[in-house]
């Protein structure tokens, strides 16, 4: 399928490009490293031995097939399209995160680096990465934004527990851009030992290309299961998009199925028209930042402007390059959610399903619940649950009045 | 416009870069400190939210120039402005790709050809990425000027060198500006291996604060550049920091120009 000419499946080109967007605007300290980096993915991706130990871990580490799930109730609830969800948040870790984090270790081991570091924003990469460094023995180092340190206490225990050693970053305005930022000049001056471990599908090439390939698990599974279970593809798919990795891993392996129509669903927080939401997409620009020429929120100078989300997941003021590619090409459609739809939503699925989501895939509910009544009741949707909400009910306490 | 940075490293002595962030402080007084201190070529770093080859000394200067509120059209003027003072002196603008690309790379390399800016070195465009500035500026008559680094092998260096003009800035550290400096043997045989392959002047960059260490690069590079040691004064000293500026570089500019 990857050779019509119109596969959507192809990108990037050589130099890392979709379309307009990607691309390799690092400095030059690190273009020798990310020109190595991609010589030996390729040489991985050759290599029957390194798939075969990711597929081992993300079967018996990770616990992998996650389970594809029809959500009776929910479906019952809203009164339309059936809804299914691909339950990533049954992971080891809690999240669709360590699909990737395991894929980089195996390349970083390959490589011969010795040290990993990598940013975080909420924690959940903080935590994944932390959780293979421990699996795998290397030492590890977390960029976090101080003031994210302080929102999330849990994770950055969690990423102690697990060796890790958390520096919060106060550079800048101490989130997690700047966390991307002090993660970058680490790298530059570490070249030698160190693999930086990105948690989404941006960055300079290969990353983008490379953490959806490591992601795409979640879609090549959920198109077999849908086939297994219903014997056909769904008609809609749906995912919350911040960097834009569970939604990438969930959409790629399903881009040249023309029936198959998809919905990105960014983060709109207090709404699109003021400044207060972390929608790339939909509420920014193209320019380049961290490696890759995206969709940028920014000011007309451009100067990068700093995200708003109930998600700290989601509050990235980018977002992948192929997202940006695929929003212009108009293959895949995106919208946003707000904040308090987020949490209607959260709360939804806890009382229909039995299920405490994240913040991050309740953007993506809240988006099911709207798109579900608009459509038949034999039409089926999917949606990523690429997160669990463990770490989101202090935050989710605050906001419904509530002290615990 | 690169005339004028032929005409300055075609001088019989080493010379001096000096960077300051614009809009950090008096920055038209401060330029022209370093310019009676003796530098040979002004550095004038464009603010960015997101320095990322930075270290905290510039890193800080750019928080503060953009907490002030300079904007693009504010550093093009202060170049305008210090051409307009300084016909001689050449002037780069050094920065990261995004507030350069932000109105199209045609719009900015005509805005720097307008306010007589002489160079551009992005930190954050690759030779690999050339097409998003470089065609513009060398259409404009800028020079892009290009970085090579410790981890630039001789496979990769001749990729840099293509459409490199002005001069080439050797990083002379793997890691953020105004850090550690590197041993002096290694930047004589970087500097050696790099003169071999280009006839573009070679400076030298990144962890440079004092006379003693300028000299000592002088002997060996066409320049010498010096940027956080700059920037702290600026920090420190505010609007006092002309007079301190001017002294520093008058001591780097003599040990600079005295090299051989």
């Amino acid at each position: 399928m990857d050779t019509k000419p119109n596969s959507f499946r192809t990108q990037p080109d050589e130099r890392g490009h979709f379309g307009d967007y990607g691309g390799r605007y690092v400095a030059e300290t690190l273009m020798p490293l990310v020109l190595e980096l991609e010589r030996e993915y390729r040489a991985a991706q050759a290599d029957p031995a390194f798939k075969a130990q990711f597929d081992d871990l993300l079967e018996h580490y990770v616990g992998r097939p996650s389970p594809l799930y029809f959500a009776e109730r929910l479906t019952e609830a809203l009164g339309g399209a059936q809804v299914w969800f691909k339950r990533d948040e049954l992971n080891h870790t809690g999240a669709h995160k360590i699909n990737n984090c395991i894929g980089q270790i195996l390349l970083a081991i390959r490589m011969g680096k010795t040290r990993i570091i990598a940013e975080t924003g909420a924690g959940q990469h903080g935590v994944a990465t932390a959780t293979v460094c421990a699996r795998f023995g290397l030492p590890c180092v977390i960029y976090m934004g101080a003031t994210d340190v302080k929102r999330q206490q849990p994770n950055v225990f969690r990423m102690k527990l697990l060796g890790a050693e958390v520096i919060p970053v106060t550079s800048g305005r101490a989130t997690l851009k700047d966390a991307m930022n002090e993660g970058l000049r680490d790298w530059v001056a570490n070249v030698h030992d160190t693999f930086y471990i990105i948690g989404t599908a941006a960055g300079p090439h290969p990353y983008p290309e490379m953490v959806r390939d490591f992601q795409s698990v979640i879609g090549k599974e959920a198109r077999q299961q849908m086939q297994d279970r219903i014997g056909r593809l769904p008609d809609l798919l749906v995912a919350a998009i911040g960097g834009g990795s569970n939604a990438l891993g969930l959409f790629h392996p399903f881009l040249d199925d023309a029936d198959v129509k998809m919905l990105g669903v960014e983060a709109a927080g207090r709404g699109l028209h003021g400044e207060e939401h972390a929608a790339s997409l939909l509420g920014g620009s193209p320019g380049v930042l961290h490696g890759n020429k995206t969709y940028l929120l920014q000011d007309e100078d451009g100067q990068i402007t700093e995200g708003h989300s109930i998600s700290a997941g989601l509050d990235y003021p980018g977002i992948g390059p192929e997202h940006a590619w695929l929003k212009d090409s108009g293959r895949v459609e995106y919208t946003a959610v707000t904040d308090d739809e987020a949490l209607e939503a959260f709360q939804l699925l806890c009382r229909t399903e039995g299920i405490i989501p994240a913040l991050e895939p309740s953007h993506a509910i809240a988006a099911v619940q709207k798109r579900a009544k608009e459509m038949d009741r034999d039409a089926v949707i999917l949606a990523n649950l690429c997160g669990r909400g463990d770490k989101d009910i202090f935050t989710v306490a605050e906001k419904l009045g509530v002290d615990i | 416009m690169t005339d004028r940075l032929s005409t300055t490293f075609a001088k019989p002595h080493p010379a001096l870069v000096c960077f300051v962030t614009a809009g950090d402080g008096d920055t038209a007084a401060n330029l022209d400190a370093l310019v009676a201190g003796g530098a040979d070529v002004i550095e004038l770093g464009m603010p960015f939210t997101d320095p990322m080859a930075d270290g905290p000394a510039i890193q800080a200067a750019n928080i503060r120039s953009l907490g002030g509120g300079t904007t693009t059209a504010d550093v093009l003027a202060i170049a305008a402005a210090f051409r307009a003072r300084h016909p001689e002196v050449p002037l780069v603008l050094m920065g990261y790709a995004n507030p350069m690309v932000r109105r199209g790379p045609e719009w900015f390399a005509v805005e720097c050809a307008k306010a007589g800016v002489d160079g551009v070195i992005c930190v954050d465009i690759p030779p690999e990425e050339d097409d998003a500035l470089g065609p513009q500026l060398r259409a404009a008559g800028i020079a892009p000027i290009r970085l090579a680094t410790p981890t630039t092998d001789a496979a990769r260096l001749p990729r840099v060198l293509a459409g490199s003009e002005g001069f080439l800035y050797y990083v002379s550290v793997a890691g953020i500006t105004g850090q550690q400096q590197a041993a002096q043997a290694s930047i004589e045989e970087a500097v050696a291996r790099l003169k071999r392959a280009t006839d573009l002047p070679v400076a030298v960059g990144f962890g440079v604060r004092t006379p003693e260490q300028a000299e000592a690069i002088a002997k060996v590079a066409d320049g010498v550049v010096v940027g956080s040691a700059l920037v702290e004064l600026v920090g420190e000293h505010g609007a006092d920091a002309p007079e301190h500026l001017r002294a520093l570089t008058a001591a780097l500019a003599e040990a600079v120009h005295s090299a051989r």
